[in-house]
C-alpha cells in the first residue's frame, strides 16, 4: 500500500494544513494588514508617549513597557483578538451548508477549533516578522526593546499558545451560539468588542481602575493577551507571572469543557437551514 | 440494512407577519408555527436494493435524509442503519454512507476539485490504493480528468454536480444517499450519472436511496419507489404498481384520458392524495 502523500493521516491535520498554506495564500491581505498594524502601533504609542510626558510616574506600566506591549500585540494581532473570527463558520451554520459537515466522520468542535487555529495561525505568521524588524529597528522611544534571558521568551512563546488556546476556545461558544439564532451578527460583534476589550486590546488591564482590573485579571479574559505581552515587556514575572500562567492552563481547560458540552447540545437541537 | 419506525421530526418557526408594527411586536411578543416535516414516516430497505424517494416540494424528503445521515435529531421514532442509530453514532456511522445533498456544495469553492477530493480521502482515511483506484474508476466514467484541476468556483453547475457524486463515493460507501443529484444536468450529464449509479449499484451492491423531481431519473434507476406526501408515507411499491394506481385515478379524474408518461402519472398522484 502506497503510504498518502504528507504521511499525517489525522483528518484534523490535513485540514489544518490545507487550510494554513491557503490562507498564506494571501499574501497582498498580509501586507495591508502589516501596514495597518505598524500605523495603528505607531499612533498608539504616540498617544501614550504624551500621556507619559505630561506624568511619567502615575502609570502602572513604563513606558518601554508599554510600547513592547504595543508592536508584541500588534505582531500577533489574529493570535490574540476575538474579533478574528473565521467567518466561513458563521456562514456554514446560516446556510446550512453545514449538512455536509455534519455527515463527516468528525468531531464538529475539533474541526472547527483546527481550521479557526490554522487561519490564525497563518495570519500571524505573515505578518509578525515584518512588523517585529522593523518595531527593533526604529529609534526609541518607539523601538522594540528585546528581553535579554532566554527562559522569557520561551515563557513568553508558552503563554502565547496558551492565550490563542483560550482565545480560540471562548470563539468556540460565539459560533455555537450561531446555531441559536438566525442571524449572529450581533453577538459576534458585541462580544468581540467586549471581550476584546477586557483582555486589553484596546488598553494594558494594568491600566484598569481597581476593581475591574482585579475582576477582570481572574476572568478568562486576564488569561488571553494579557499574559504573553507583559511576560514578554518584564512587566510580568516571578510568582505572580507562574500564577498567571496556572490560571491560563485553568482557562483553557474549563472553556474547552464548556464548549464541549455547549456543542453537544446544540447538535441535539440543530436546525439545518434549506432543503 | 435501513429501517425507519414513526420517525417525526416537527421545525418550530418564528412567525412575523408582513409590516413595520407587527415586526416591532414580534420583538416582544413571539409567535411560533410548528410544522410537522414528517409524521410517522416508517420504512425499510434492503442491502442492495436502489429506491426512488418521491413527493412534492416540502413533503420531508430531504429531512428524512438529513435524518438518515446523523445530521438532524427527529422529535421521535426509531432510525437503525447497519446496527447503528445515525444521530446517536453520528461519527461512525456517517463512515459507512455516502451522501449527496443536491442543492448544497462539499467542493471546497477556493481550490482545484482535486484537492477537495485529497481533503475527503484523508477525512475518511481511505488508503491510498483505495482512493487512487476509485478516483480513477470516477474520473473515467464521469468525464472528469480534465476539470479535475480547476478550482470548484469556476466549474459549470453540471459539471461539479457530477464532481460532487465523485466526492461521496470516494470512500466506498456501503450506502448512499442522494438528495437530487441530477439537479441542473444536461442530457449527456445526467445520462452519464444514471448509468453511473446503476453499475455502481449492480457491480458494488451499494445501496442507494434517491429523491428526485426527475420521473425519467425514477424509470431509469429504481424498481421501488416510496411517496412522501405532507410528511406522511403515501405509498410504497413497485413502479409498475404506482403507475397503475394512478392511472386507475387519472382515468376517472380526466375524462378517460390515461396518463402515460411519467410526469403525468405522477401529477395525477399527487393529485389525488391532494399533497
Ligand atoms: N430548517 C428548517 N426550518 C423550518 N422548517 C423547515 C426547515 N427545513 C425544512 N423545513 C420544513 O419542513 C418541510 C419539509 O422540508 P423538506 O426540505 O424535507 O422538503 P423536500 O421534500 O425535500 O422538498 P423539496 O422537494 O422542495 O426539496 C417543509 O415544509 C419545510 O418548510
Ligand atoms: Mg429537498
Amino acid at each position: 500500500m502506497i503510504p498518502a502523500r504528507g504521511g499525517l493521516r489525522s483528518p484534523y491535520l490535513a485540514l489544518f494544513r490545507i487550510r494554513f498554506t491557503h490562507s498564506l495564500q494571501y499574501r497582498a491581505a498580509a501586507l495591508a494588514g502589516f501596514a495597518t498594524q505598524f500605523a495603528w502601533g505607531f499612533m498608539y504609542i504616540l498617544a501614550f508617549i504624551a500621556f507619559y510626558e505630561s506624568n511619567p510616574h502615575s502609570f502602572p506600566m513604563t513606558l518601554p513597557q508599554t510600547v513592547s506591549y504595543i508592536w508584541l500585540q500588534q505582531a500577533f494581532m489574529s493570535f490574540f483578538f476575538i474579533w478574528f473570527y473565521d467567518n466561513s463558520i458563521f456562514s456554514a451554520v446560516e446556510s446550512g451548508e453545514i449538512a455536509y459537515e455534519l455527515a463527516r466522520p468528525m468531531d464538529l468542535y475539533a474541526r472547527w477549533f483546527s481550521q479557526t487555529s490554522a487561519n490564525r495561525l497563518a495570519a500571524g505568521a505573515l505578518r509578525c516578522l515584518p512588523l517585529l524588524v522593523v518595531a527593533i529597528v526604529i529609534p526609541a522611544p518607539f523601538r522594540l526593546v528585546l528581553p535579554t534571558e532566554g527562559t522569557r521568551i520561551l515563557l513568553f512563546f508558552a503563554s502565547m499558545f496558551l492565550a490563542m488556546g483560550v482565545v480560540v476556545s471562548l470563539t468556540m461558544l460565539v459560533y455555537i451560539s450561531a446555531f441559536s439564532t438566525i442571524n449572529s451578527m450581533g453577538t459576534r460583534i458585541v462580544v468581540g468588542v467586549a471581550a476584546d476589550f477586557l483582555a486589553g486590546g484596546y488598553l494594558p488591564i494594568p491600566f484598569f481602575p481597581d476593581v475591574l482590573r482585579f475582576a477582570v485579571e481572574l476572568s478568562p479574559f486576564g488569561a488571553m493577551q494579557n499574559m504573553p505581552l507583559r511576560i514578554f515587556s518584564g512587566h510580568l514575572y516571578g510568582e505572580a507571572m507562574m500564577q498567571g500562567l496556572a490560571l491560563q492552563v485553568f482557562w483553557l481547560f474549563a472553556l474547552l469543557l464548556i464548549g464541549r458540552i455547549l456543542m453537544k447540545r446544540a447538535l441535539r437541537r440543530v436546525v439545518v437551514q434549506g432543503g | 440494512m435501513i429501517r425507519l419506525e414513526n420517525i417525526s421530526k416537527t421545525f418550530r418557526v418564528r412567525k412575523r407577519n408582513a409590516g413595520f408594527g407587527r415586526a416591532l411586536r414580534a420583538l416582544f411578543s413571539r409567535e411560533y408555527e410548528d410544522i410537522h416535516a414528517l409524521r410517522d414516516v416508517s420504512f425499510a430497505v434492503n442491502d442492495g436494493e436502489m429506491v426512488g424517494y418521491i413527493g412534492p416540494n416540502g413533503a420531508g424528503k430531504s429531512t428524512t435524509i438529513k435524518i438518515m445521515c446523523g445530521v438532524l435529531t427527529p422529535d421521535g421514532g426509531a432510525c437503525d442503519i447497519n446496527g447503528r442509530t445515525p444521530w446517536k453514532h453520528r461519527v461512525a456511522h456517517v463512515r459507512d454512507i455516502g451522501v449527496v445533498f443536491g442543492q448544497r456544495s462539499q467542493l471546497w469553492w477556493d481550490v482545484p476539485v482535486i484537492d477537495s477530493f485529497e481533503l475527503i480521502r484523508d477525512i475518511y482515511k481511505t488508503p491510498q490504493a483505495i482512493y487512487k483506484r476509485n478516483l480513477d474508476e470516477l474520473t473515467d466514467a464521469l468525464e472528469l480528468a480534465e476539470i479535475l484541476k480547476t478550482p470548484a468556483r469556476s466549474l459549470s453547475l453540471g459539471q461539479r454536480m457530477r464532481c460532487e457524486v465523485v466526492a461521496s463515493l470516494l470512500h466506498d460507501p456501503k450506502i448512499l444517499f442522494l438528495d437530487e443529484p441530477t439537479i441542473g444536468l444536461d442530457a449527456v450529464s445526467k445520462i452519464a450519472v444514471r448509468q453511473f449509479i446503476k453499475r455502481l449499484n449492480a457491480e458494488r451492491g451499494t445501496t442507494v436511496l434517491l429523491t428526485t423531481h426527475d420521473m425519467q431519473d425514477i424509470e431509469a434507476l429504481t424498481e421501488r419507489i416510496i411517496l412522501i406526501g405532507k410528511g406522511q408515507i403515501l405509498l410504497d411499491g413497485t413502479l409498475e404498481t404506482l403507475r397503475q394506481r394512478a392511472n386507475i385515478n387519472a382515468s376517472e379524474m380526466t375524462d378517460g384520458n390515461i396518463a402515460t408518461d411519467a410526469e403525468a402519472w405522477v401529477a395525477a398522484l399527487y393529485k389525488e392524495y391532494e399533497i
